[in-house]
């Protein structure tokens, strides 16, 4: 089928790190993510008090998003829509909220906790803050899917359910994460084949 | 009674992660929620959570905490005289 | 462009008040309900919940496999996929999709200070139950949560539609477990008693547990319905909270029948969400009232099975498919007088009515929508 899709703007969080169309804007190589995510908030001018709220995987989606989603006005009709997935769902929070619930004697289940135990909380949180009246869908893989990513992506922009889609592949789980976001649109920019998704995620 | 509200404001502060926001800035009566330090549902039922651990007090009606959660002063009171721990 | 037709075929279901369709047809005729009082540990108080009983359960998975090694929402799942696959003599090739949709998985297999095992991982599960009917493609599980079950429908046509597959067997399931008991408890949001969507004396959530399963398929034969629009639009308003003016489940709504070319008018029939929150159900009349759909029939089906979270979808959409092809509006169980502002159709007794457009809509956690109508296979005859 023909591809009249583009990758206009990529952005990739890992190990400390985050790149925005392969340069780097922000490094704390050694620092565990939530020192990170609070230095790399401030550096990026994120300016959202709510963000301190989030858990690890809505933090690390939310600046990746941030990143590629500035430069758009956040006043209701930027039909982009958001394409999840990672391969840990929320078993990061889940594993602490189930802790937490472990011990009868010291048995205060916590909602801001498990309110994060879904993994499309985060494609929420976006979506808040971009006012991002769009499609959202999360999938889970055992690995990056490019295949996925790019017959999804495609068909929500053949169908006009979209006029651009926000790709992300976010997982987090204990000291590993990665956030891998792209915007698809017929705007010109890298051609949007399986391929070229899966060279960018390499990085 | 002092004391109690200081240690509500470097809880509340705490528990809800506010960020941006010193024991300094919140007054005895401002408003928790709204304009005032802009808590939503889930810092309520956070805050029912803490009344429950830290000072023994289960609400047998959630519909009680927006009376009870109006300000720091009004919590205050409300932690002084039915407290269990 | 214009998109293929994509149908579905074959459904069935594992539920507290039967282990195939017809079984939980007849309960939902006869008012019966699955949901039932527990005391166990999984909360310190007793609770109400739809719960499978687990005798049944290992009775009816014996005469499928001797395989011990599956978890019990796994064996939900086999159970409620099984069938499907005889039944339809669709093979699991190269062409062929397993869509499972899930919330929590096996999040029971967690425990304090242990490595997380293969099927804590949503993907494991998959794998479990792809490898038992031998699927070859990759499992595509669907976790958006309670919309999880009605969006794998639509994950499945989409991906039919787009020429990736020909069919997707779709499969949902939740369990009800400590870990969801206690999170939806903290919120306050557990009834006292069973739920009572739409009712002025609702009280909160009763959860229950299920398994759903449909052929999703581009062939037409043996089709009960055609999915002919669907769309799941976020309310970009509060992560928990549902949005005080139904905008996003308006914009699903709308961007279903915009797909699907028949207008508000043409709709004979709502299965909706209804959890029984003052809130939740409060959103939905208030975008049922916008869209013009508040003299359309609706129900919730949580009366009769609680809300089983990401099986939910798909299992009160396999309900809603029998009522179609039934031409019956089944009654809205627990509720007896208004309890939202705006005034919507609740069905009170069950009776019969002509069905050929049936809307299909849930919320959830995150801000997400979902809804997908579906158009009797036989319209017109």
């Amino acid at each position: 089928m023909a591809n009249n899709y583009f990758i206009t703007d990529h952005c990739i969080i890992e190990k400390g790190k985050v790149l925005h169309n392969g340069q780097e804007v922000f490094a704390m190589p050694e620092a565990a993510f939530p020192d990170f995510a609070k230095q790399a908030y401030k550096h990026l001018n994120t300016d959202y008090a709510k963000f301190f709220k989030m858990d690890n995987l809505s933090k690390l989606s939310f600046l990746a998003a941030d990143i590629l989603l500035k430069e758009y006005i956040a006043d209701g009709s930027n039909n982009t829509a958001l394409l999840f997935a990672n391969s840990s769902s929320s078993l990061d929070t889940d594993v602490k909220y189930n802790d937490s619930i472990a011990d009868k004697d010291d048995y205060f289940p916590s909602p801001a906790v498990f309110v994060y135990t879904l993994p499309n909380i985060c494609m929420g949180e976006i979506s808040i803050k971009h006012k991002l009246y769009t499609e959202n869908s999360f999938f889970i893989f055992e690995a990056f899917n490019p295949e996925f990513f790019a017959a999804y992506a495609q068909a929500l922009l053949d169908t006009a359910k979209a006029d651009r889609v926000l790709c992300g592949w976010v997982d987090f789980l204990k000291d590993d994460y990665k956030a891998f976001m792209y915007l698809v649109s017929k705007e010109q920019g890298t051609a949007h084949t399986k391929e070229n998704i899966q060279t960018l995620y390499n990085n | 009674m002092e004391a109690l509200k200081q240690e509500l404001k470097e809880k509340i502060i705490d528990v809800l992660n506010l960020e941006d926001i010193a024991v300094e800035d919140v007054n005895d009566n401002d408003p928790l929620f709204g304009d005032g330090l802009g808590l939503d549902s889930i810092d309520a039922l956070e805050l029912i959570v803490m009344l429950d651990k830290d000072y023994g007090i289960k609400l047998a009606d959630p519909k009680e905490g927006k009376a009870i959660f109006q300000s720091i002063e009004t919590m205050a009171k409300y932690i002084s005289e039915n407290r269990t721990k | 462009m214009k998109l293929k037709n994509i149908y579905i075929t074959h459904t069935n279901c594992i539920t507290p008040l039967g282990f195939d369709v017809d079984s939980n047809i007849e309960a939902i005729a006869n008012g019966i309900t699955g949901i039932s009082k527990q005391e166990n540990s999984m909360l310190p108080i007793p609770f109400y919940a739809g719960v499978v009983n687990n005798d049944k359960l290992e009775a009816a998975f014996a005469v499928i496999s001797n395989n011990q090694s599956y978890t019990r929402l796994e064996k939900m799942i086999l159970l409620a996929l099984y069938p499907v696959l005889q039944k339809s003599g669709v093979k699991p090739d190269s062409k062929t999709a397993l869509v499972l949709s899930t919330t929590k998985g096996n999040i029971t297999s967690l425990s304090k200070g242990n490595n997380l095992p293969d099927e804590a991982y949503l993907q494991g599960l998959a794998n479990n139950v792809a490898n038992f009917f031998g699927f070859t493609t990759e499992p595509v599980v669907v976790s958006n949560a309670c919309v999880s079950g009605i969006m794998a429908i639509s994950v499945a046509k989409r991906l039919i539609q787009a020429g990736i597959y020909d069919n997707a067997f779709v499969v949902a399931g939740d369990e009800v477990s400590e870990f969801v008991l206690s999170g939806f408890n903290s919120f306050q949001a557990m009834s006292a008693e069973p739920c009572k969507p739409y009712s002025a004396n609702r009280t909160g959530v009763t959860l229950g547990e299920a398994a759903a399963a449909v052929l999703v398929t581009k062939e037409s034969v043996n089709a009960k319905a055609t999915v002919i629009g669907d769309g799941s639009i976020n309310d970009a308003n509060h992560i928990s909270g549902p949005s005080r003016t139904g905008e996003g489940l308006v914009r699903s709504i709308e961007s279903a029948l915009k797909e699907s070319g028949i207008s508000a008018g043409a709709i004979d029939y709502i299965s909706a969400h209804g959890t029984a929150t003052p809130f939740n159900d409060e959103m939905e009349a208030i975008a049922f009232n916008r869209l013009g759909l508040n003299e359309v029939p609706v129900n919730s089906l949580k009366g009769y099975y609680g809300h089983t979270l990401g099986a939910s979808g798909l299992l009160e959409t396999v309900i809603a498919l029998e009522a179609m092809d039934k031409n019956k509006l089944f009654a809205s169980m627990g509720y007896d007088e208004p309890g939202v502002s705006q005034a919507i159709n609740v069905i009170e007794k069950t009776e019969e009515k002509e069905i050929n457009y049936l809307l299909k809509t849930a919320s959830g956690f995150g801000g997400c929508n979902t809804a997908v109508i579906f158009e009797k296979a036989n319209n017109g005859k």
